[in-house]
């Protein structure tokens, strides 16, 4: 039990909870705790150029490490900016602890100078929030806000401090034992559940992993147990945008993303089961296309930590409530335990290849020097230039995020850092330099486009003052690409609002800010292009011009069934119906 | 293109909360941001020590929907204990409505005999007015003030449902 100031205590508290690496911005309702924070000898504070950027970045850092990531920002306008960062965190699952600061306890509800409603702003975007209006209760709000945000489904969990809490004083003390006094979330799967579910995997004739984030938030060793009982099973596995690399890309087992923009044969292969076996994936509408026609003729067990992604959109056979590591771990067991060998799935694989032969990857391009870029060839191009090297990959929101998943491989979790629930446009950059700041001696690569980069470019001056060598990779096709795609295909090609105008010149902007900049013009420089890039110390943007019309193919269009998919641009027609132009 | 609806169910629910500011926006936040339906609600301090709430929620849907707000309110950080009243066999329902009738003459012999039918009291009176207080289902309040529109009927409070099952047992 110290005495100490609120600011101190926060400090403290960060300090208690293992914290290295806090991402944020000053302002006047915070400068106390910065004020303990100065020349602080443990705590890396990381200044942002925006507070937006800063939630992104507390993503990146906890998406590449495991550990929850940590802002900091003013009242008002700094809390309103992470907005988005924090809601970012809620849809995708990542740990993360939000410090605001607030006016004093005094002047709340005054409209006073900076003066914002944090936590009604962010109720329904956070996990949880706290608005603190006692220092002795500060510490103890600290302690229990990480066990929150990191126990049961992650997600983000906000600290409303008022300034004159951050200036009074109270005792702190490590609290014994960490936990909350109603929260308990559950962890171990029922016994029961995991017997029918080992049973129904025996059973099956043609059954598939379905896994996603939750893979991944468990931790390497349930992406270990998920190989493992591929291995025992012998069953295909598909992934979301999210899971990728629970599960190594070059195992034969893998049949890539799965969805709207998944491939065919992941999608024909869970059209056609007859088991699905759902892994901390949520059935988004991403994934499952339209409803009354998603794998019709399968039984369904879903495992998930949190109870209410079951039966939300797709009802299932079996529900298994728990952490996705302990139950692959429960079925590993329980299938080795009843003495079961892989069942013979020959006839399953053989319709699984003959899914996998439409080569529903491919695309078409021109071979000579002089041909223009498909960004489908320069992401494969980066993929084959970074063997080996184990990047980590960001990626904005868009078609150039869809190529990445496609056509980059993973072999290992926490390596594939994306937006996928919000799609946030803009994450990709913060993320990047989060993930560097995590791991400064790894090869971190953000896969852009021109438009998404755009709204958060002024991490650019973050990334030179912290001198952190983040490559930039940009598909430039001068298209918010996604949303010209979509006005194909159902809006007869009027491009409304869909170009990109007046870019800058990314190498001058590189030169500006003490970047190198790098341009790719055509086939012939894009190797070249991607060495020097790699090769370069210090951060490095790369404006790689692709061909400006190309298209993300295969893909599921709206309120279409994973049978129906559009496998080229000659599927497209221009016109879509009511029902499907509403759809999102 | 028309936007379809669902046919729905009627449930009441008891959800036990820690006491502190905010529960009731987060909760009712949840219901408007996933679009369910919240027929009444009604929240008390319930513990003697003054850190529990207790919330009464009638809502309408359809059963898988009525499962999900029963999974979404449980997930919850401040939320101890969510329980769906009719599936725990019988309960007991309850709401108080205050009624004010005013006029004279016939009409308001007229109330007050209705509300002896109903068992209404009169908890307050003036030459040309009445409160009653009518404690019941929220079907026999709806009856009640159905019949006082046509005797005069100026104003109505009602507190909403509150419920507990039938039993021993406790949730």
């Amino acid at each position: 039990m110290t005495e100490m100031s609120g600011a101190d205590m926060v400090v403290q508290a960060l300090v208690d909870l293992g914290v290295d690496t806090v991402f944020g911005y000053p302002g006047g309702a915070v400068l106390p705790i910065y004020d303990a924070l100065y020349k602080h000898p443990t705590i890396k504070h990381i200044l942002v150029r925006h507070e937006q950027a800063a939630t992104h970045a507390a993503e990146g850092y906890a998406r590449a490490t495991g550990k929850p990531g940590v802002v900091l920002v003013t009242s008002g306008p700094g809390a309103t900016n992470a907005v988005t960062g924090i809601t970012d965190a809620l849809m995708d699952s990542i740990p993360m602890v939000v410090l605001t600061g607030q006016v004093p306890t005094t002047l709340i509800g005054t409209d006073a100078f900076q003066e914002c409603d944090t936590v009604g702003i962010t109720r329904h975007c956070t996990k949880h929030n706290y608005l603190v209006m006692d220092p002795a209760r500060l510490g103890a709000i600290m302690h229990e806000a990480f066990y929150i945000a990191t126990n049961g489904r992650p997600g983000p969990v906000v600290i409303d401090i008022p300034k004159n809490v951050q200036v009074a004083t109270g005792t702190y003390s490590v609290p014994e034992m960490i936990e909350h006094k109603s929260y308990r979330p559950q962890v171990e799967p029922d016994a029961d559940a995991i017997a029918t579910a080992v049973a129904m995997i025996a059973a099956a004739e043609r059954p598939i992993f379905y896994t996603g984030g939750g893979v991944i938030n468990a931790g390497p060793d349930a992406s270990a147990a998920l190989r493992q009982l591929v291995a025992l099973t012998g069953a295909p596995v598909t992934s979301t945008l999210m899971g990728l690399g629970a599960f190594p890309a070059d195992d034969d087992k893998w049949l890539g993303m799965l969805g709207m923009h998944g491939t065919f044969e992941a999608n024909m292969a869970m059209n056609r089961a007859d088991l699905i076996i759902a892994v901390g994936a949520r059935f988004d509408d991403r994934v499952t296309g339209r409803l009354d026609a998603f794998s019709p003729d399968s039984k369904k067990i879903h495992i998930d930590i949190d109870r209410s992604s079951i039966n939300k959109i797709i009802p299932v056979d079996l529900a298994v409530v728990g952490d996705a590591g302990r139950a692959l771990d429960a079925i590993i067991a329980g299938w080795q335990d009843a003495g079961h060998t892989p069942r013979d799935l020959g006839e399953w694989w053989r319709r699984v290849d003959g899914w996998r032969a439409t080569r529903c990857l491919d695309f078409p391009e021109k071979k000579e020097d002089g041909a223009e870029i498909m960004p489908q060839r320069a992401v494969k191009a980066l993929f084959d230039a970074t063997r080996g090297m184990d990047p980590i990959i960001t990626t904005e929101v868009g078609q150039h995020q869809m190529w990445a998943a496609q056509h980059f491989h993973f072999d290992s979790p926490n390596r594939w850092l994306t937006s996928g629930g919000l799609g946030t446009m803009g994450y990709g950059f913060p993320a990047a330099v989060g993930a560097q700041i995590a791991k400064p001696d790894r090869l971190v690569i953000c896969i852009a486009g021109e438009a998404s980069l755009q709204m958060n470019i002024q991490e650019m001056g973050t990334v030179a003052q912290y001198r952190l060598p983040v490559k930039i990779f940009i598909l430039n096709n001068q298209w918010m690409g996604m949303v010209r795609q979509w006005q194909e295909l159902t809006y007869e090609s009027r491009y409304s609002n869909s170009y990109s105008d007046s870019l800058p010149d990314f190498v001058k902007l590189a030169d500006a800010y003490g970047w190198t900049g790098l341009r790719i013009d055509t086939l012939g420089q894009l190797d070249d292009g991607i060495a020097k890039m790699i090769e370069t110390p210090g951060p490095v943007i790369v404006d790689c011009r692709v061909a400006q019309l190309a298209n993300c193919f295969p893909m599921i269009p709206s309120g279409a069934a994973h049978t129906d998919m559009l496998l080229q641009p000659s599927d497209v027609t221009g016109t879509m119906d009511d029902e499907a132009k509403a759809l999102v | 293109m028309k936007i379809k609806t669902e046919a729905g169910e009627r449930h009441v629910l008891a959800v036990t909360v820690d006491n502190e500011a905010g529960i009731l926006a987060k909760i009712t936040g949840l219901f408007s941001a996933r679009g369910y339906n919240i027929e009444s609600l009604t929240v008390a301090d319930i513990s003697a020590d003054h850190a529990l709430s207790r919330i009464t929620i009638v809502t309408n849907g359809p059963p898988p929907v009525i499962d999900q707000i029963i999974a979404q309110l449980d997930r919850l950080v401040p939320v101890h204990s969510v329980t769906d009243l009719a599936d725990g066999g019988a309960h007991v329902e309850r709401e108080i409505a205050l009624v004010k009738v005013a006029g004279s003459g016939d009409k308001r012999i007229e109330a007050l005999r209705m509300a002896d039918v109903f068992r209404a009291k009169v908890v307050d009176t003036t030459l040309s007015s009445f409160i009653f207080e009518i404690t019941g289902t929220s079907d026999k309040v709806d009856r009640f003030i159905a019949l006082m529109r046509e005797c005069g009927l100026v104003e109505v409070g009602r507190t909403g449902v509150v419920a507990i099952g039938r039993g021993p047992e406790a949730l």
